[in-house]
C-alpha cells in the first residue's frame, strides 16, 4: 500500500521506510514556532530541567522561530513583560528566527514563516498556535501543539509519541466565479465536514483548482483546515510552491517536493466543484454554521475587519482596495485593516492600496493579529456585529461575549463596508 | 462518585473556557481565576471553591475546539475538575493528557447538572439515572505520557536517558 503525503513526510522524519495511519512515530522537528505564548513554553521548558542537574538549553536554536504578533505593540504591562522575558531568552539561546515588534520584519507568524522561507516542502513543523496548519500550503506537515509539548520539542528535538493521522482527500475542480475564491471554498468545505469532521485527520488538497491557486490562497485554505478539526491541511508541493519559495521568499538552496503515492490510502474522498459556488458566510457562533451569502444579505455590520493569518495578504488588500477605491465606508460602520506582515504593508503602500483604503475611511493598523482573538485593537461593543476575514467566530471571540462575528472573504468585507450591511460583491 | 457541576452544549471553544483577553496570563498557578470567565456565576462558584475536587463538567461533541492555548487546560486542572465529553478536539485532548487534566471521552453520555457520576476504567455510570455509557479509550500513543504523570516528567526522563 502506498503512502499519503503526510505518511511519507513522517516516515522520512522518523527514519522509517514506511508508516501508515495509526502508527506511533517520533519525527524530528524541522521548525518549532511560537509567538507570545513562548512565555509559557519557556516556563515549562525550565520546569522540565528542574532537578536534572542539566542546563536548560534548546536542542537547536536555528530551528526555533519566535514571532510577536498576538498582542503587538503590547496592550498591557503584563504582555510587555512577557515579551521582555522572551527577548532575553532568545538572546541567551542564540535564536535567530526571531521577529520582534518591528515595522520592517514584523508580522503574523503564519505569514512570516512562508515569507522568509522558513518552511519547505517535506518539513515537519510544530507551532504553539492552532493555525499552524497554514504551512501545509508549502507541502509541509505542520500542526498545532500546546506549550508543554513545545517545551518537550525544544528539549528533545522530536515530537514525542505522535500517532500518524489518517488523511481525507479533497479534490477541487472548476474555476472560481468572479468575486468567489479560496476563502469561500474553505468555508463551504468546513460547513460540509462540520467543525469536528476532520478531527485527528489531515486534509490533503488536490485538483485543478488547487494547482492553479496561488500560495496566498493555499495558505488561507490550509489555515482554516483546523476549523474542521484537522490536524493539518496540506497541498502537495508543486511548481507554484517552488515559484513562491524562489521568487517571493528568496530561497536559493534545494527544494524537494513530496507527492502522495497513486495507491495511497485515504479514509474518505470529498469532491467539490467551485464553478457554481456563491460567496459563503460563517455565521455566529460556529465556523461550521456556513450559509450562502443570500441568506444573510442586509445584516447590519458595525465593524469590518480585513486581515489575519487567513486573509491579510497582498492579494486580499488589492481586492479590497479595488472595491473601495473612490468609495466611502458607510457611516455607523468602522473598517479596520491589518496587513499580515510589514513586508505586505510596504508593498500595499507602494501599490497605493493603503491610500485607497484610508481615503475610503478605513483605519489601517500595524501588522499583527489585531482584534481576531479579542485582546485589543478593535473590541466589539455590547450586541455589536462584526464582519471579518478572520478565521473564528466563537462567542466572545472579538472581545465581547455579547457580540456577533460573521466570517467572509475580503471582497465581501469590502463591499459590505460601503453599505454597512452584508452585501453581495457580485451585485454592488 | 462525583457530581456534575456544569452541563454544556456542543462545540465549547477554548475562548469559552479561557477567553483570549486573559492570554497574557500564562502560569498554571495564575490561570484558574479565569476559568469560564464569561459564565459569571459558574466562575464565581469555582473561585469560591464551592465544588469538591473531582467534580465533573459534562460537554457535548467537539469539546475544547479552537485555539491551542494550554491555559484552557491548566485553568480547569487548577480547580481539580474532570471533563466528560462526547468527543474532544485534538489539541485540547493532547494538552489535557500532557498536563494531567482528567478527561473522559464518552460518546453516549447523558447527564444533567446535579447528577452523580462514577467514572470506571472503561465506563461512566450515571448513578442518578441508572444509565451507563462506554468510554472511548484515550489514544494509545499517549500512554507513556499518562503513565509518567504528564509530559513534563515524561520529557525529563527521556532527557535523562539521552544523557546516560
Amino acid at each position: 500500500m502506498g503512502m499519503t503525503v503526510v505518511e511519507k513526510i513522517l516516515a522520512r522524519a522518523a527514519g522509517q521506510a514506511s508508516v501508515k495511519a495509526g502508527d506511533v512515530v517520533e519525527p524530528r522537528v524541522d521548525l518549532a514556532m511560537s509567538h507570545e505564548n513562548a512565555a509559557l513554553v519557556i516556563n515549562q521548558f525550565k520546569v522540565v530541567y528542574q532537578g536534572t542537574g542539566l542546563e536548560p538549553k534548546v536542542w537547536d536554536p536555528s530551528k526555533i522561530a519566535i514571532i510577536f504578533d498576538h498582542r503587538v505593540p503590547a496592550e498591557s504591562p503584563k504582555t510587555a513583560t512577557n515579551q521582555k522575558m522572551i527577548r532575553e531568552f532568545v538572546a541567551a539561546n542564540g535564536i535567530t528566527k526571531f521577529h520582534d515588534v518591528r515595522g520592517d520584519v514584523g508580522g503574523i507568524c503564519h505569514q512570516i514563516l512562508p515569507e522568509y522561507g522558513y518552511v519547505r516542502p517535506g518539513c515537519v513543523v510544530v507551532g504553539t498556535d492552532s493555525h499552524t496548519t497554514s504551512h501545509g500550503a508549502l507541502g509541509a506537515f505542520s500542526f498545532g501543539v500546546g506549550a508543554t509539548e513545545m517545551a518537550s520539542a525544544w528539549a528533545l528535538g522530536i515530537a514525542v509519541n505522535i500517532e500518524v493521522p489518517a488523511t481525507i482527500k479533497v479534490v477541487v475542480k472548476g474555476e472560481f466565479p468572479p468575486f468567489v475564491g479560496p476563502k469561500d471554498f474553505i468555508l463551504h468545505l468546513i460547513g460540509r465536514l462540520t467543525a469536528q469532521g476532520a478531527n485527528f485527520k489531515v486534509l490533503e488538497f488536490h485538483g485543478e483548482t488547487i494547482r492553479k491557486m496561488s500560495t496566498s490562497g493555499r495558505l488561507a485554505i490550509c489555515n482554516m483546515s483546523v476549523e474542521a478539526g484537522a490536524t493539518s491541511g496540506i497541498v502537495p508541493g508543486d511548481e507554484e510552491t517552488v515559484r513562491y519559495l524562489r521568487e517571493e521568499a528568496g530561497v536559493a538552496d534545494g527544494i524537494s517536493c513530496v507527492s502522495p503515492d497513486a495507491d495511497a490510502n485515504y479514509v474518505r474522498t470529498v469532491e467539490i466543484d467551485v464553478s457554481t459556488l456563491d460567496p459563503q458566510i460563517a455565521c455566529p457562533h460556529m465556523v461550521d454554521n456556513v450559509k450562502p451569502i443570500d441568506q444573510v444579505l442586509g445584516t447590519k455590520v458595525h465593524q469590518i475587519v480585513i486581515g489575519s493569518c487567513t486573509n491579510g495578504r497582498l492579494d486580499d488588500l488589492a481586492d479590497a482596495a479595488a472595491i473601495l477605491r473612490g468609495k466611502k465606508v458607510a457611516q455607523g460602520t468602522r473598517m479596520l485593516v491589518f496587513p499580515a506582515s510589514s513586508k505586505i504593508f510596504g508593498q500595499a503602500l507602494d501599490k497605493g492600496y493603503i491610500h485607497d483604503l484610508m481615503k475610503a475611511g478605513a483605519v489601517v493598523m500595524n501588522s499583527g493579529c489585531g482584534p481576531c482573538l479579542g485582546v485589543h485593537e478593535g473590541a466589539l461593543g455590547d450586541g455589536e456585529t462584526a464582519l471579518s476575514t478572520t478565521n473564528r467566530n466563537f462567542k466572545g471571540r472579538m472581545g465581547n461575549p455579547t457580540g456577533f462575528v460573521y466570517l467572509c472573504s475580503p471582497v465581501v468585507a469590502a463591499a459590505s463596508a460601503i453599505t454597512g450591511v452584508i452585501t453581495d460583491p457580485r451585485r454592488s | 462518585m462525583a457530581k456534575v457541576i456544569l452541563k454544556l452544549e456542543h462545540d465549547i471553544s477554548t475562548d469559552d473556557i479561557y477567553p483570549g483577553r486573559f492570554m497574557a496570563t500564562v502560569l498554571p498557578t495564575e490561570t484558574p481565576q479565569f476559568a469560564f470567565f464569561d459564565r459569571t456565576d459558574f466562575n464565581a462558584k469555582l473561585k469560591a471553591r464551592a465544588f469538591p475536587p473531582g467534580s465533573i463538567i459534562v460537554g457535548g461533541e467537539n469539546f475544547g475546539c479552537g485555539s491551542s492555548r494550554e491555559q484552557a487546560c491548566s485553568t480547569l486542572k487548577g480547580h481539580e475538575v474532570a471533563v466528560v465529553a462526547r468527543s474532544i478536539s485534538r489539541i485540547f485532548l493532547q494538552n489535557s493528557i500532557n498536563l494531567g487534566l482528567q478527561v473522559v471521552i464518552c460518546p453516549g453520555i447523558e447527564a444533567s447538572e446535579g447528577d452523580e457520576l462514577e467514572i470506571t476504567t472503561d465506563q461512566v455510570l450515571n448513578r442518578t439515572t441508572g444509565q451507563f455509557f462506554d468510554q472511548v479509550k484515550l489514544p494509545a500513543a499517549r500512554k507513556g505520557i499518562m503513565d509518567a504523570g504528564g509530559l513534563i516528567p515524561y520529557t525529563r526522563s527521556r532527557l535523562m536517558a539521552k544523557q546516560s
